[in-house]
Parts: structure tokens; C-alpha cells; sequence
């Protein structure tokens, strides 16, 4: 029966979690990216910025909400179903969500409220204002809960008293290294995600012909930001597979399928695995390159997945230190992958700006507006990765996930509120979408461009 | 004064804040099927708490994260025993909160229709349970060792947690009514006047059956006496006051003095709870404690130096917030964009 809660309740955290990480990223993006295009119109005065800041506004606006929704359920529920784990951490893990409500909330949302209503209430400065404290509110909002989760993958700054665990070192919490990796990831893949999403939607209405002017102006920005922020992901991202290696070398063995240390150890191409008998059924692999991501250069030893599960009986006890293999690997593939696709199609399109053609003449760009996925793809299985790899702990290296559940909590009760959750999120998702398409087309503004004939690249600043 | 009561009146002023304030914007969700006549009007009722209802709501997510901070042992065990009913709870909050983001983005009448129920089955949810779960607080729940509860979802209803719920319920919806009385034009504000008014003497009567049932339920005269002392008199001297301004149009009035009824009211709960936080119905020795279930001191002291710098800087902008949007809705279609 309690593997049943632990299930249920794993299923419940990863579906709200991965859920909330669909609205996240793209509030994080377009935030910033809204407040540019304010910040534009306020310096230039001229009323395209302001309809521009209005159109990406209210689909910022709509998926805000979203966000706004999901989150209530992910600050209460450790309480709810992970109340051992609150109780043996909650000395440290919860000051950081203090804080976040503290200073990133209540920012967020008296200022977003201010923004939304008051487009004449306000003098321009103070409504600009208001829409990059909303931006850096949710910056903020990512830097604290992400400096609870990097406790999580690499515990610091306390003490153990009485079977809990102590906060001593503020300090050490928020220089803690893994932070500082995960958190410019974080971001940078947030600002991914937006700058994708208006290029995506810019992209539909440029194939379309339709408001060249707007579209444009939105395209050109979006892709500047989102070449840049995808560039700095991939870099980020070497890094912290580095500080995987030095505080979680299981995750990186499993995201490698690498059963045996190696030096130089070498980076899969394609692994099909055998989980249970521990071996390949199929592996393609580069020789030296994992050793080039993990120390760049081709050599330096890099441990395997059965050296690792002896150490771990050694330290921990006797147990299961393998965290989901296949899972973990094509996580792994799954987000690098589309990080480079991305790379890719950004570069693509910065050519021919900076070439000043135009792209929408070629059939193949009807498919530009599909990339809207990729991020949403690399941000979930990237947080899938990173949590499912650090199995089976919660808190690495001293608590296991199995013993921080909420020992009242029945089966019963899980499944109700599994079930529920479920299906007001699956219509919600519904209604979100609907919303976001309706709008992302509604280019019905009168008395703008659109008739004038333009050349496409030129036209502008 | 120690560190962990100051922890204890942080987390009631909070909790106090939101009762406040997520208070009236409940309460006017609850009105809305029953005030406008109109879609005009169901948008100025939403355009009145549109601006606000999410920073409202975050003194509630500022709470619990100050919950966890700070008595970790209170935030588990009150969140996994009060499982069911947080459920519902969170399911009501998030329908509601997108609902005022959605309900005007399409013009079919039967989505706005649905969008318009979700405000008010979100709303009056909790603002019922809110009051339960509260009751709960000071009559106790089955908390064995180790503070596990042993009890289930039925443990937390009783004559006593249902009768507390009404009176949040209630109360809140007259704070709503008053709210909209001040925020209104003025066919509507008339409107929220005349159901204040009705509201009023209803709400009136199940507090005092609270307060008498609060005398059997609750070690309430051991801990504070026949004569309570000034607080939960001042909630009651309030909540008369009030009575005579609604009927005298005193709408800026109302709404102060009634917010005093919220203060004084929920002030009582924990002056009656201090310093337990979760009372044991089965030992009171089982309780939780501001002390039992505290963080270390170094937690407590960290974070007293930040709420001390934050708190004043979030009451300072959200009170210009609200002063930003002052003054009445207007009924023009132009200025209730969006
Ligand atoms: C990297 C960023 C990030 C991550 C990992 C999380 N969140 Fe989040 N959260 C945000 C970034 C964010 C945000 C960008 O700040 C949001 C999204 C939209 C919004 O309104 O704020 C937000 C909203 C949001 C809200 C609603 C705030 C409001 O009412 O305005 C709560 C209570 C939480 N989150 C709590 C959590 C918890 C407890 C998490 C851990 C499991 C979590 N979030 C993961
Ligand atoms: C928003 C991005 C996040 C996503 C998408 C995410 C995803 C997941 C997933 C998929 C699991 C399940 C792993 C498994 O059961 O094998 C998990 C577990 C967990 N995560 Fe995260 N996570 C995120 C952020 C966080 C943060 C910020 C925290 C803490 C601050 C956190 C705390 C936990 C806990 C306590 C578990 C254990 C429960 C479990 O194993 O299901 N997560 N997460
Ligand atoms: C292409 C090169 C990339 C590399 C080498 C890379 C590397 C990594 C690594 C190693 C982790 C796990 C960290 C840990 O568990 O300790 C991670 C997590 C993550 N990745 Fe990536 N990543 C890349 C691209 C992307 C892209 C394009 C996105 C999204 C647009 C993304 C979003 C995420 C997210 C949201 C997480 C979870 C949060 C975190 O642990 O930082 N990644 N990435």
C-alpha cells in the first residue's frame, strides 16, 4: 500500500510540477520582451510599439494566469503529500519559498495588476516601470525556488540535529556552485521560450502576409534575443553537466548509459538499454567526447553506473542507487537535441536579417511556426533529467524519496486529488490554448498598416 | 518578546492580511450571479478586484511559505491532515483565478456564463472552508505522537467547524457588498448597499451562535476568562457599528470598521490558539507549539531580517496600488478594456 501512495504521489508532483514549468518559462521570456517593447514605444512614441507591447501583452497576460494557478498548488503541496520530507528539511528549504513569495510574488502580481489596468491611469514612465518590475519579479521568483532545488541535487549549509536537518550557513545556500549553474539555465531557457514563441507566431502571420510592419519589427527582436539566449543555454548547460559530474556522477552515468568507468570515457550516440540485466542491446558511441564535456579535454575518467550503485552501498546501506535509465538518457538527448534545433533555426533566420532577405518566400518556412514546441519540449524533459536522474533521493545523499511521504495520506486520498488535478488541468490546457491561438491570430486592429506595400526586410529602423 | 512569537504574530498578521483583503474580493465573486443584471455589469464588478485579487491572494501563498519556514512541523502536519478539504480548496482557487483572466477574452455568452459560476463556486468555497478549517485550529484534531494525525476528512466537520464556516462565509460576503457599495456607480452601489443591509443581521446571528458554541468547543474560558478582555469585544462592538453605517450609507466607513471586524475577529482565534498552533483534541500535551515546532534559531533569526526589510516595503506598494485605482467604476464600455 505505501508503494502505492509513493507512486501516486510521484505521479501527482511531476504531472502539477511539469504542468506549472509549461506557463513558467514563457512568462519568464515574454516578460522581458514585453517590457523591451515598451520601453521602445516609450522612447519613440510611436504607436506600433504600443500596439506591439498590447498584442504580446495579453497573450503574456493569459498565460500568466496560468502560471499564477498552477503555482498555488506546487507551494502547499510538500505540506500535503511530502509532509516527512517537509519536516526533515523545512528548516532550509523553507526560507527560500518564504522569500520567493516575499519579494517576487507580491511584486509580480500587485505590479502586473497595476499594468494590466492601468494603460490610462498612469503617466507612461510609471506604467513602463511597472511592467519591468513584473519581468525582474519573476527573475527573481526563478532565483529563490531554484536555490531550494539546487539543496535538493546539492545539499549545503546546515547541520543534522535530531534526525533533521539545521540551517547554518545562509551564505552557503545561495553561492551554493549548483545554483549558479541552474539558474542562468533556468533563465536563459525562459528567454528562449519566449523570444521562440513570438518569433513562431510572427513567423505564421509573415508566410501569411499579413501586417508585415508589426511582424517584422517582432521577428527581428525576437530573433536577436532568442540567438542569444539559446547560445547562452548550450554554453550554461556544459557547464552544469560538468557540476553533475562532480555532485551527481550517477545522474551523468545515467544520462550516458555508461555501466563501466571509463577514461577517456566516451559519449553516446544512440544506447538502447537493457535496465534490468544492466547492458546495451544497442550503443553507438563517440570515444573521448563525454570526457571533453566533462573536463574539456579528451581524457579524464568518468565514472560508470555499476562502480557508482558499489560505492553508494558502501556509503548509504544496501539498496538501489540506479536512477531510471532509459528515461534519464532520452531526457537528456531530448533537450540537447532540440537545444541545438533551436540554435539552428535562430542562426537561420539571423542570416537572412542580417542578409536582409526574405525567408518567407521559400515554402519550408510554413514549418517555422512549429518551433514554438521545441523549448516546451527541452524545458520539461530538462527538469525530467534533472529530477528523475536524481532518483532514488529527494534530497541527494540524505533522504531517499521514499521516506519522505506524508504518512496519514492514504491511497484514497491521492487518487482523489491525482484524479482531480488531472482533469481540471487537461481542461484547463483546453481553454489555455484556445485562448493563446485566438489571439496570437487576432491581428484585427483597424487603421494600421497591412494595405501598404513594403519591402520586407527594409522597412523599419 | 522570543523569536518564534514573533514568528506567531508574523503569520497572523498575514493570515490576517489575506482575510482582509482576499476577503472582500470573495465576497464580491460570490455576488456577482446575484448583483449584475447585465454583462456591463458583471464586468465592473470584475474590473473592481481585477487589479487586485492576485496580490491579494499571495499574502495566503506568503502565509504557508512563512508556515514552512519558520514551524516546518505546523505546515506538515496541518496541510497532509487537512488533505480533502486543502484539495478542494486549491481546485476552487485555481478555477478562479483563471476565470477572471478568461471570462472576457471570447464573447460567447455560454463561456462567459461558465467563467461567471467558476467566480462564484471559486469564491464561496473558501471563503466557507476557510472558516472550518479555522474552527478547527482551536477545537483540535486528532494529532497523536510524533505529530501524526490519526483522523480522517469527517473529523474536520462538526456542528461547530460547519457553523464556523458560515461565518466566514457570511462575513465575507458582507464585506463584499460593502466594497462594492464604495467601488460602484451608483445604480450598482445601491444594489451591494440594499444586500449588505440583508446580509448583515444573518451574519450577525451565526457569530453569536459561534462565540456561544466557542464556550463549550474550546478551553476558551480557561485560557481567557468569562469576560474575554478587549479584542473579541471590540469584534463584536465592530460588527454592531457596522450594522449602523451600512444603513446610514457610511460606505467608506463600513468597509474600515468592518475590515476591524476581520482584524479583531481572527485576532481572537489566535489569541485563543497562542502559543499552540494546532491543538490535540486527544491530549492537549500532543499539541503543536510554537516551540515544538519551530525551526532552529538561526533559521528564525535570517528570516526575521528579511520579512522585517520586505514587509513594510509590500504593505507600501500595495496600498498605492489600490490608491492608483481609487474612485468609482465607471459604466463606459471604453474604459473597461480588456
Ligand atoms: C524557474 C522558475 C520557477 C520554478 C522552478 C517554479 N516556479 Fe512557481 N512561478 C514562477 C517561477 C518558477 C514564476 C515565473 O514566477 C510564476 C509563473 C507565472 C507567475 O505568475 O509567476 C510562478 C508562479 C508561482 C506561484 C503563484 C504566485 C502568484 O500568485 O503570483 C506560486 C505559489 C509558485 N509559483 C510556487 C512554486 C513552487 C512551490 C515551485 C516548486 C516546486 C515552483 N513555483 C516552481
Ligand atoms: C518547475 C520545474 C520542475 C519540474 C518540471 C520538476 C519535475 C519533477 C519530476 C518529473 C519529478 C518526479 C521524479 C520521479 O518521481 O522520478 C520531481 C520530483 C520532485 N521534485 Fe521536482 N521539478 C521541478 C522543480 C522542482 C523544484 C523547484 C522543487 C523544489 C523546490 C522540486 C521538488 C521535487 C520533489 C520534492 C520531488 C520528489 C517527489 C517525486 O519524486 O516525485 N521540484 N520533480
Ligand atoms: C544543448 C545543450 C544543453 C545542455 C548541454 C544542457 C544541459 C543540461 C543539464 C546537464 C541539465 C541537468 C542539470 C542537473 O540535473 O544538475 C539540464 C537541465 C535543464 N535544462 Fe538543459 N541543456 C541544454 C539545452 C537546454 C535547452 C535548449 C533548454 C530549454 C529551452 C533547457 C532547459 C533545461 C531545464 C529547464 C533544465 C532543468 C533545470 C536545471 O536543472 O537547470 N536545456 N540541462
Amino acid at each position: 500500500m505505501e508503494d502505492l501512495v509513493i507512486s501516486l504521489s510521484r505521479w501527482q508532483f511531476a504531472i502539477t510540477t511539469v504542468y506549472h514549468f509549461f506557463f513558467v518559462p514563457l512568462t519568464i521570456g515574454l516578460g522581458v520582451l514585453v517590457a523591451i517593447l515598451e520601453t521602445i514605444y516609450v522612447r519613440t512614441n510611436k504607436e506600433i510599439y504600443k500596439e506591439m507591447t498590447k498584442f504580446w501583452g495579453k497573450l503574456f497576460a493569459i498565460n500568466f494566469a496560468m502560471g499564477v494557478v498552477t503555482g498555488i498548488v506546487q507551494e502547499f503541496q510538500f505540506g500535503m503529500n511530502w509532509s516527512e520530507y517537509s519536516r526533515y528539511v523545512g528548516d532550509i528549504f523553507g526560507a527560500p519559498l518564504a522569500i520567493e513569495a516575499l519579494l517576487a510574488f507580491f511584486v509580480e502580481s500587485t505590479f502586473l495588476g497595476v499594468w494590466l489596468f492601468g494603460w490610462d491611469k498612469l503617466p507612461k514612465k510609471i506604467h513602463l516601470f511597472s511592467i519591468w518590475i513584473v519581468a525582474f519579479g519573476a527573475i527573481i521568483s526563478a532565483f529563490w525556488i531554484l536555490v531550494a532545488n539546487s539543496f535538493m541535487q546539492a545539499p549545503i549549509g546546515f547541520v543534522e540535529e535530531n534526525g533533521r536537518l539545521i540551517m547554518n550557513d545562509f551564505g552557503a545556500l545561495i553561492t551554493n556552485p549548483n545554483v549558479w549553474v541552474q539558474f542562468p539555465h533556468t533563465l536563459f531557457s525562459g528567454f528562449t521560450t519566449g523570444a521562440t514563441f513570438i518569433a513562431g507566431v510572427s513567423a505564421y502571420h509573415l508566410f501569411k502576409k499579413q501586417r508585415e510592419e508589426f511582424f517584422t519589427k517582432s521577428l527581428r527582436l525576437s530573433v536577436l534575443f532568442g540567438f542569444l539566449s539559446v547560445f547562452l543555454v548550450v554554453l550554461v548547460g556544459h557547464t552544469q553537466g560538468q557540476e553533475m559530474v562532480k555532485t551527481q556522477p550517477m545522474k551523468m552515468a545515467a544520462a550516458e548509459a555508461l555501466w563501466d568507468s571509463e577514461d577517456p570515457a566516451s559519449f553516446s550516440l544512440f544506447s538502447i538499454v537493457d535496465e534490468k540485466n544492466k547492458r546495451d542491446i544497442l550503443s553507438f558511441r563517440i570515444p573521448g567526447v563525454l570526457s571533453l564535456l566533462s573536463y574539456n579535454q579528451f581524457s579524464g575518467r568518468v565514472e560508470g553506473i555499476n562502480q557508482l550503485q558499489a560505492r553508494y552501498e558502501q556509503l548509504y546501506g544496501p539498496g538501489n542507487y540506479i536512477p531510471p535509465i532509459t528515461i534519464s538518457y532520452w531526457s537528456f538527448r531530448i533537450m540537447v537535441g532540440t537545444g541545438f534545433l533551436i540554435l539552428f533555426i535562430f542562426a537561420l533566420l539571423l542570416y537572412f536579417i542580417i542578409r536582409n532577405k526574405n525567408p518567407f518566400q521559400y515554402k519550408w518556412s510554413k514549418f517555422l511556426p512549429f518551433a514554438i514546441v521545441l523549448p516546451f519540449l527541452a524545458n520539461s524533459f530538462g527538469w525530467i533529467l534533472t529530477e528523475m536522474g536524481r532518483q532514488p533521493w529527494v534530497v541527494f545523499g540524505y533522504l531517499k524519496t521514499a521516506d519522505a511521504i506524508s504518512k496519514n495520506v492514504t491511497v484514497g486520498m491521492v487518487l482523489i486529488s491525482l484524479i482531480g488535478f488531472s482533469l481540471v488541468y487537461a481542461s484547463l490546457i483546453g481553454a489555455d490554448i484556445f485562448l493563446l491561438q485566438k489571439f496570437a491570430k487576432d491581428i484585427g486592429q483597424p487603421g494600421l498598416d497591412t494595405s501598404e506595400p513594403m519591402d520586407f526586410w527594409e522597412k523599419g529602423e | 518578546m522570543d523569536l518564534n512569537t514573533i514568528w506567531f504574530l508574523l503569520i497572523a498578521t498575514l493570515f490576517i492580511g489575506y482575510f482582509i483583503l482576499e476577503g472582500f474580493d470573495f465576497g464580491v465573486g460570490i455576488l456577482l450571479p446575484f448583483l449584475a443584471k447585465e454583462d456591463v455589469e458583471r464586468r465592473m464588478i470584475i474590473n473592481a478586484i481585477g487589479p487586485h485579487w492576485d496580490g491579494n491572494e499571495v499574502w495566503l501563498i506568503t502565509a504557508g511559505g512563512a508556515m514552512f519556514a519558520a514551524f516546518p512541523q505546523w505546515y506538515a502536519t496541518l496541510f497532509s491532515s487537512f488533505y480533502i478539504a486543502l484539495f478542494l480548496m486549491l481546485i476552487a482557487l485555481i478555477i478562479r483565478g483563471v476565470a477572471f483572466e478568461f471570462r472576457s477574452k471570447d464573447e460567447s455568452p455560454r463561456w462567459r456564463k461558465f467563467w461567471d459560476w467558476a467566480i462564484f463556486f471559486g469564491s464561496i468555497i473558501p471563503a466557507f472552508l476557510w472558516g472550518v478549517a479555522f474552527t478547527n485550529f482551536i477545537r483540535g484534531v486528532p494529532i497523536a505522537e510524533n505529530f501524526t494525525y490519526v483522523g480522517n476528512f469527517w473529523d474536520l466537520i462538526s456542528t461547530f467547524s460547519i457553523i464556523g464556516g458560515l461565518v466566514t462565509l457570511t462575513g465575507f460576503i458582507l464585506h463584499g457588498a460593502i466594497f462594492l457599495s464604495l467601488k460602484m456607480d451608483e445604480k450598482l452601489s445601491e444594489r451591494a448597499t440594499q444586500f449588505a443591509k440583508k446580509i448583515w443581521l444573518p451574519n450577525l446571528i451565526i457569530v453569536v451562535i459561534f462565540i456561544v458554541e466557542t464556550y463549550f468547543f474550546t478551553d476558551i474560558l480557561q485560557r481567557l476568562g468569562v469576560n474575554p478582555g478587549f479584542v473579541p469585544m471590540a469584534a463584536v462592538l465592530s460588527l454592531l457599528a457596522v450594522g449602523w453605517l451600512v444603513a446610514n450609507k457610511y460606505a467608506g466607513w463600513a468597509f474600515i470598521v468592518n475590515s476591524l471586524v476581520i482584524f479583531f475577529s481572527a485576532s481572537t482565534i489566535f489569541i485563543i490558539l497562542y502559543p499552540r498552533v494546532l491543538v490535540s483534541s486527544i491530549n492537549s500535551a500532543l499539541s503543536l507549539t510554537i516551540y515544538n515546532s519551530a525551526s532552529g534559531p538561526y533559521t528564525l533569526k535570517v528570516m526575521s531580517i528579511i520579512a522585517l526589510i520586505f514587509v513594510p516595503i509590500v504593505i507600501a506598494y500595495q496600498a498605492w496600488s489600490y490608491w492608483v485605482f481609487r474612485g468609482r467604476i465607471v459604466r463606459d464600455e471604453n474604459s473597461l478594456h480588456y
